[in-house]
């Protein structure tokens, strides 16, 4: 499987979000406005990667050959905890700008199904290391891509006028549903 | 009846998919016929009542800072427990819920209700609370699901009710299609709650 | 209602408890593991079962029992099949890693003359409602009966006489792929 191909593939093919369905919960809630949309991205970037690193490596080098493939979910959401526990700390410590702009997503994050999902994912795939982290990578660009086309609509979207029934969740809903439309014309790529 | 309050509010005034708008992604994802979406919906009622359970017996022995971590391997394990059993018992209905199972640890239903209710209520409350916010979304499920597959495939439960090769409405059972019916059916039961109101 | 008393935050009480709580679960987790692992074996043996009945023509013997497998060919298995004595023909379970989500795994069951009886998909990871529609009967039914030798294996694209899926080239060449290896080496095998 060419590098090129899950990039393309993780991105626009099998969007993150409005493909297989997962980070939908930040993807509803964090999505009013461009520049939050922006902040949660690079968060989930950051902490997409690593995760699937660290989680890459427990799968191969300590569950695999121990025989105990049933832990992975224990495991897996304990170093995706930690690692969000980490990752504010060092955070705050290191760079208290950066923690101001991204810090508050950064709670969310732990259970944001996508960063799980891209776990198991790659987890339970055939991919190398540098495949399973490019994979991590891409998937998460492509929550950003969704997320920010997302927030840019919501945010124009606020100027008219809607329906009681329809308004907040259900508008959001059905305007995510024509984005998915749109992006199911990536399918013929591959 | 306080229990019965307990129990009925997971199906329609604090509806977890419908009003509170959690668990969202197998929701939407495992949603493409009815008997997939019920099953999730039942699959993730044992984990929360498992871990509703556990959370409420154990509650006075997990120290304050240290209460989401032990929350987290409680769910899992239980996740972790349902997924084995799920694919040595009914292998059909584990592979098409796929990826989805072990995605029960982070639907915020779970750790929503150990963190707000369980942590805090006896047991037998903490058991009614699960079954109640677990079944009111397996009811969500497998209502949406139910529509998916009627307008996509022309069947419910798998049981055809068209003729052979009669043309469905294909994009429900698609992606879009899983946004776009959730968001109708939100916004008929805000409709349907102002009449009542 | 009063707060029941906690057990305090100290940091020898956090460590105890979590400590305590992963190996409760890790012990619950062995143990619903090995209660669950027969059943699941089993299960994916039941899947093997059911894909010989799909894929050969009538048998009477056990080919499950009388799998063989050849140095020659790493990662194939051969299921003879027989009716009273008499072979009427093979399956090989073949696989291709060209897919496009990851291995394809597919049963092929041959007669004895080397004519493809049917295929059963036994696994793949391709985009749902595009590479996954290589499970359908409608894909599937074009390889039935059809002679290699006048049949070409290979999508039409490629020149052969495959309809690939529409929108997933990748994928119909995977299945072509794992389709070709196992005729290769069945017909390998049937010379000796």
């Amino acid at each position: 499987m060419s590098i090129f191909l899950i990039i393309v593939g993780a991105i626009f093919v099998n969007n993150v979000v409005l493909m297989q369905f997962l980070g939908i919960c930040p993807f509803l809630g964090v999505s009013t406005k461009v520049k939050t949309a922006t902040g949660m991205s690079a968060a989930v970037l950051f902490v997409m990667t690593l995760a699937t690193l660290i989680t890459f490596l427990i799968q191969k080098l300590l569950l695999v050959p121990m025989h105990i493939e049933f832990m992975q979910t224990v495991s897996f959401i304990l170093v995706i905890a930690s690692l969000v526990q980490m990752v504010e700390l060092i955070l705050k410590k290191v760079s208290p700008p950066l923690y101001q702009a991204l810090g508050v997503f950064l709670p969310l994050i732990t259970t944001n199904c996508a960063i799980l999902g891209v776990a198991v994912l790659v987890g339970r795939s055939e991919f190398n290391l540098v495949e399973g982290v490019v994979y991590a990578m891409a998937t998460a660009i492509g929550f950003g891509l969704a997320l920010v086309l997302f927030a840019g609509i919501r945010e124009r979207l606020e100027l008219y006028e809607i329906p009681d029934a329809m308004k907040g969740a259900p508008i959001a809903l059905i305007t995510a549903g024509l984005l998915s439309l749109a992006f199911q014309g990536f399918s013929g790529m591959v | 009846m306080k229990l019965w309050q307990e129990f009925s509010k997971g199906f329609f005034k604090e509806n977890a998919v419908f009003v509170l708008l959690l668990g969202m992604c197998p929701t939407l994802a495992v949603t493409g016929s009815a008997i997939n979406g019920l099953g999730m919906g039942l699959a993730t009622t044992a984990v929360l009542v498992g871990s509703n359970t556990v959370i409420s017996m154990l509650k006075r022995f997990i120290p304050d800072k240290v209460r989401i971590p032990v929350f987290i391997v409680v769910i899992a394990s239980f996740v972790t427990i349902i997924d084995l059993s799920m694919a040595a018992y009914i292998p059909d209905l584990h592979k098409a819920l796929g990826i989805f199972i072990p995605l029960i640890v982070v639907n915020c239903v779970i750790l929503g209700r150990a963190e707000a209710f369980a942590s805090k209520r006896g047991i037998l409350e903490s058991v009614v609370d699960g079954l109640g916010m677990g079944l009111g979304f397996a009811f969500a499920l497998t209502l949406l699901g139910a529509v998916r597959e009627i307008l996509g495939a022309g069947a419910v439960f798998g049981w055809s009710f068209l003729p052979e090769g009669s043309t469905t409405i294909l994009l429900f059972i698609l992606s879009p299609g899983a946004f776009i019916t959730l968001g109708f059916l939100i916004a008929l039961i805000n409709v349907i709650k102002r009449r009542f109101a | 209602m009063a707060e029941k008393k906690k057990l305090p935050s100290t940091f020898l009480n956090m460590v105890v408890v979590l400590t305590l709580v992963c190996v409760v679960s890790a012990l619950a987790l062995g143990f619903t593991y090995s209660q669950t692992k027969d059943a699941i074996a089993q299960g994916k043996i039941n899947k093997v079962l059911a894909a010989l009945k799909d894929v050969l023509p009538d048998f009477d013997n056990n080919p499950y029992e009388e799998k063989k497998t050849y140095a020659a060919h790493p990662g194939l298995v051969f299921y003879p099949a027989t009716l009273a004595g008499e072979p009427v023909g093979t399956a090989v379970e073949t696989f291709s890693s060209e897919g496009f989500g990851g291995d394809v795994r597919l049963m092929v069951g041959f007669t004895k003359d080397l004519h493809i009886k049917a295929i059963s998909v036994l696994g793949q990871t391709e985009t749902p409602g595009l590479g996954t529609k290589m499970d359908s009967p409608s894909f599937l039914k074009q390889f039935a009966g059809k002679d290699p030798a006048v049949f070409k294996t290979t999508v039409k694209k490629d020149g052969g006489n495959v309809d690939a899926i529409t929108a997933a080239t990748i994928s119909s060449r995977a299945f072509c792929d794992g389709l070709n290896k196992a005729l290769e080496a069945l017909k390998q095998e049937a010379e000796q």
